[in-house]
């Protein structure tokens, strides 16, 4: 499906810029995609170090295995592929937390420590499991417990009432929240999403 | 305490609490906690790198889609049919653009709230919007990217569900609280 959606941006894009006469800022657009990307890559480094380096503290002391069993309930129901208490669990469970919070520079290094944790079960490295889509899901339609940034905005633009927003957002990402994850549910049986049955090895009559 | 407050101060305090609690308890357990976290934050710069490739791939996408002005043709086709839901035009923008940017969002909704006024339906309703969901694309190129996954399956389609959800919600939530 990727596949499909960029190929139809890149080619709309040009095409669009070619009638429009915008050409020139496509191209510097696609050149600035790519520098962006590498800053933001980058940026990520530290932040990442430390969140690892944490992580395998909490897994050699207990504490994920901790968080996984607290969870157990929910996470049963949503990612019945994952063992009980297997890290993955404690590492979305902190994930999942640091971004109701709106701590970005700690959800995102826990999110990305929690889906390698789901790659160690997933038996085909290339392609996404069921749970690396539920877990994605709940990422991309993230319930927001107080969406600071933009409180901040509306403070700096004088609103009289800049966190009046925070009821709405808060309901408006739940529903969110509930859609992806029942879509990640209904549409991992559809033909088209289906995973692949488990490849043969060895010689087959 | 409101649920603000009371939001506010957990976000100040999970980090610290974490930082101090779980080298804690993995010494309570010998644990030899330095020697342990460098072991684990070698894997950082490891991680961050190979990110790249895909966030490139949706990065320049993006832009280049943005800068054609396919996104304002997207826009003006799409109008009508948000109309009847009660989205003033004005908004669409953000709607389309959230799950694609998150700064280039945040700099449209800045850009209503100081045309419209923060306080206005407008203002509140793109405000409401940036909050309620995540941006789907970049959130998707980093987290497989990080692990190398390079087909999707359906996790497209339901970031976008969500994604849809979540500004059919907003315009809702926002007529029914400030209508």
């Amino acid at each position: 499906m990727l596949n499909w959606i960029w190929l139809a941006l890149v080619a709309i894009s040009v095409l669009v810029g070619a009638l429009t006469g915008r050409l020139e800022a496509v191209t510097r657009a696609a050149f600035d995609g790519a520098r962006t990307a590498v800053e933001i890559s980058f940026g990520l480094v530290g932040i990442m170090t430390l969140w690892l380096g944490l992580m395998r503290i909490a897994e050699a002391g207990g504490s994920v295995r901790l968080l996984a069993r607290a969870i157990r309930p929910l996470a049963r129901r949503l990612f019945a592929d994952v063992p009980a208490e297997h890290p993955a669990l404690g590492a979305m469970l902190l994930n999942i937390a640091a971004s109701w919070l709106g701590l970005g520079n700690a959800a995102t290094p826990l999110g990305l420590k929690a889906m390698e944790e789901l790659q160690r079960l997933n038996p085909r490295p290339d392609t996404a499991s069921d749970a690396q889509v539920t877990f994605l899901a709940l990422n991309t339609a993230c319930i927001t417990v107080v969406p600071a940034t933009i409180i901040a905005v509306r403070v700096s633009l004088g609103s009289a009432d800049p966190t009046e927003i925070v009821l709405p957002t808060l309901l408006a990402s739940c529903c969110a929240t509930v859609a992806a994850v029942t879509a990640a549910r209904l549409l991992a049986r559809l033909r088209p999403f289906r995973l692949p049955p488990p490849e043969h090895r060895g010689e087959d009559p | 305490m409101s649920l603000a407050e009371f939001a506010r101060a957990a976000s100040t305090w999970l980090i610290p609490l974490l930082l101090l609690a779980i080298p804690l308890l993995a010494a309570v357990r010998r644990v030899k906690v330095y020697e342990v976290f460098i072991d684990g934050a070698k894997e950082g710069f490891g991680v961050a790198l190979r990110i790249i490739p895909y966030l490139v791939a949706i990065l320049m996408a993006v832009g280049m889609f943005r800068a054609s002005g396919a996104m304002d043709l997207f826009v003006t086709a799409l109008s009508p049919v948000t109309a009847a839901l009660g989205m003033p035009a004005e908004v669409l923008p953000v709607a389309l653009l959230r799950p694609l940017s998150g700064s280039g969002t945040l700099g449209v909704v800045t850009e209503l709230m100081k045309t419209h006024g923060p306080d206005s339906f407008i203002g509140r309703l793109a405000a409401t919007l940036y909050g309620s969901t995540e941006t789907t694309f970049y959130v998707l190129a980093v987290y497989f990217g990080a692990v190398g996954i390079r087909r999707t399956r359906h996790a497209v389609a339901a970031g976008l569900a969500g994604d849809l959800a979540g500004v059919v919600a907003a315009v809702l939530l926002c007529r029914w609280i400030f209508g």
